[in-house]
């Protein structure tokens, strides 16, 4: 496995399907009385989120303690960061109390390609500006997985299965991570968006990592054979993407009519948080069919399984 | 998976004397347990496994009643695991009913440094509290790194450092059989002498 997790492009599928199965087995150990492993024992892992976050920080520092690691949370709130100090000071700051391990997000696409490049410690990309979050992908495919595989993570469950994207494409990583690793685990994506909110340059783009894209949901819903709804991120929005919320949703919310359109027992998927009655409908959100909660847990057993990859082992550095 | 130097290994057991070896260890863990009651046999990963299921047939086969097995990997528990590339645990499977209160059964294929059993305990402490854990393994090859030892042993086999134990299972790999290979420049359990079957060599 590649030392850091910058981005979807540093695991193979084969790797996926590691870190899938070692997901399952740290799907087990949430469910035990005693939830610790003593794999990272004495490592060091510091979170250092320069944007807001809730379940990607605290599933981070859940699967860091039960590894048995020390996680250390800092954010740019009440840290240096806010009195000025760059991005380099606070990492090289950070790495030289002697940390195994560093989870960066930050708002700017291809923060954690550079901090990756300053420091010699593996780097988790915990979601970059409008670039990636390889392990929310990872997540999902993972969540997707065990739907398909009846609770086995075969990530050849995945193989044929149409999955639409809907939503905010352009502003998001989590899509684009998606794109990525759905096409590693043999999926089929649909991007939907309205024109505004469709990335720039998409068709080439398309055609390289191999879905398409379609500015009709009503006429996709029927084929899907899985929804992920995306957040309208309105905080990276300067406004005129679309005419008014209640319009966005009437053209690309799930609504509740909407989910009668869906074959049956069809998963439902958000990355969260959620803008109930903006892109999903609070129907759509708690239907029988919504993975919304399996896709929290599942981030705390994909995330030991990254950790416990990147960290565990033997370091490559230390041996050369 | 086969061992790829099984051909050119000794032949130590062969098929039926792994069959009357599992049938005496089954024996002993009767005697010593006064019967099936409360009894869980836990194979470890990856030989012990099978080898739990075939002492617990055997064990029915004389009580009448079946013995519950189950699965233990030590991979998260293991004192040199920051000395290869991490691989994914296999399954962990225990009963329902959770181990506390019973008489567990560790069951292995080859005992040599103990270090796997070690991280076996290990991992037990935080999966419950049995009343009493034992160890079954099939071979015992000596060169012991930790203060361990087995209660029940199919068959102490005196071995160099230098020589490596292949342990063959038909569910594993087709046959049933224990050979011994010369391997000489590998003289440490827990470094080069990665055989199929050796303890500490699964990886």
């Amino acid at each position: 496995m590649s030392r850091h997790l910058l981005s979807i492009d540093d695991v193979s599928a084969g790797e996926i399907q590691t870190i899938f199965e070692t997901a399952a087995e740290m799907h087990d150990v949430q469910r035990r009385a005693v939830k610790k492993l003593p794999a990272l024992r004495g490592r060091t892992v510091i979170n250092l989120f320069f944007e807001d976050s809730t379940r990607t920080r605290s599933s981070f520092e859940i699967a860091g303690k039960w590894l048995s690691a020390d996680v250390i949370n800092l954010s740019a709130k009440g840290s240096s960061a806010s009195k000025g100090e760059s991005l380099r000071d606070t990492v090289l700051t950070v790495t030289a109390m002697g940390i195994d391990g560093l989870v960066i997000r930050h708002s700017a696409s291809g923060a954690a390609h550079q901090v990756a490049g300053w420091i010699d410690v593996p780097v988790i990309n915990a979601g970059d500006g409008m670039h990636e979050h390889p392990t929310q992908a990872l997540l999902d495919g993972y969540a997707l997985a065990r739907h398909f595989g009846e609770g086995r993570a075969e990530a050849d469950s995945l193989e044929g299965k149409t999955v639409a994207i809907v939503g905010d494409l352009t502003h998001s990583r989590v899509f684009r991570s998606n794109v990525k690793s759905l096409a590693k685990l043999g999926a089929k994506v649909v991007a939907v968006a309205p024109p505004t909110l469709m990335p720039a340059g998409v068709g080439e783009w398309a055609k390289s990592d191999g879905f398409s894209t379609s500015y009709d949901l009503d006429e996709v819903l029927p084929e899907a054979d899985a929804v992920m709804m995306l957040r309208v991120q309105r905080e990276r929005m300067s406004g005129g993407y679309f005419p008014s919320p209640r319009e966005y949703t009437v053209g690309y919310g799930l609504t509740r009519e909407r989910l009668g359109r869906l074959k049956d027992g069809v998963p439902i998927l958000h990355p969260g948080p959620m803008n109930r009655g903006l892109e999903i409908s609070p129907d759509a959100a708690d239907a029988a069919g919504s993975l919304v909660l399996d896709q929290v847990s599942a981030g705390v057993a994909v995330r030991m399984s990254v950790l416990y990859h990147l960290l565990a082992g033997e370091n490559e550095k230390e041996n050369a | 998976m086969r061992d790829p130097a099984t051909g050119a290994g000794r032949v130590v057991l062969d098929a039926s004397d792994i069959g009357r070896a599992l049938t005496r260890i089954s024996h002993e863990i009767l005697e010593r347990n006064k019967g099936a009651e409360d009894l869980f046999l836990l194979g470890l990963h990856t030989r012990g496994v099978p080898l739990a299921r075939r002492i617990a047939e055997r064990i029915e086969a004389v009580e009448g009643h079946s013995v519950a097995t189950g699965s233990l990997d030590v991979t998260m528990y293991r004192d040199d695991l920051r000395s290869h590339p991490t691989r994914s645990p296999h399954k962990t499977e225990l009963p329902a009913s959770g181990i506390d209160g019973k008489t567990v059964v560790l069951v292995d294929d080859v005992l040599y440094s103990g270090r796997t059993i070690r991280a076996a305990l290990d991992a037990l402490s935080d999966l419950g509290r049995p009343a009493v854990v034992r160890l079954a393994v099939l071979v015992d090859r000596g060169h012991r790194e930790l203060p361990i030892r087995a209660d029940h042993v199919g068959k102490n086999l005196p071995t160099a450092r230098s020589e490596r134990v292949g342990l063959h299972l038909i569910e594993t790999d087709g046959e049933d059989s224990v050979t011994i290979v010369d391997l000489p420049g590998s003289e440490h359990p827990d470094r080069g002498d990665r055989a199929v079957g050796d303890e500490g060599g699964d990886r």
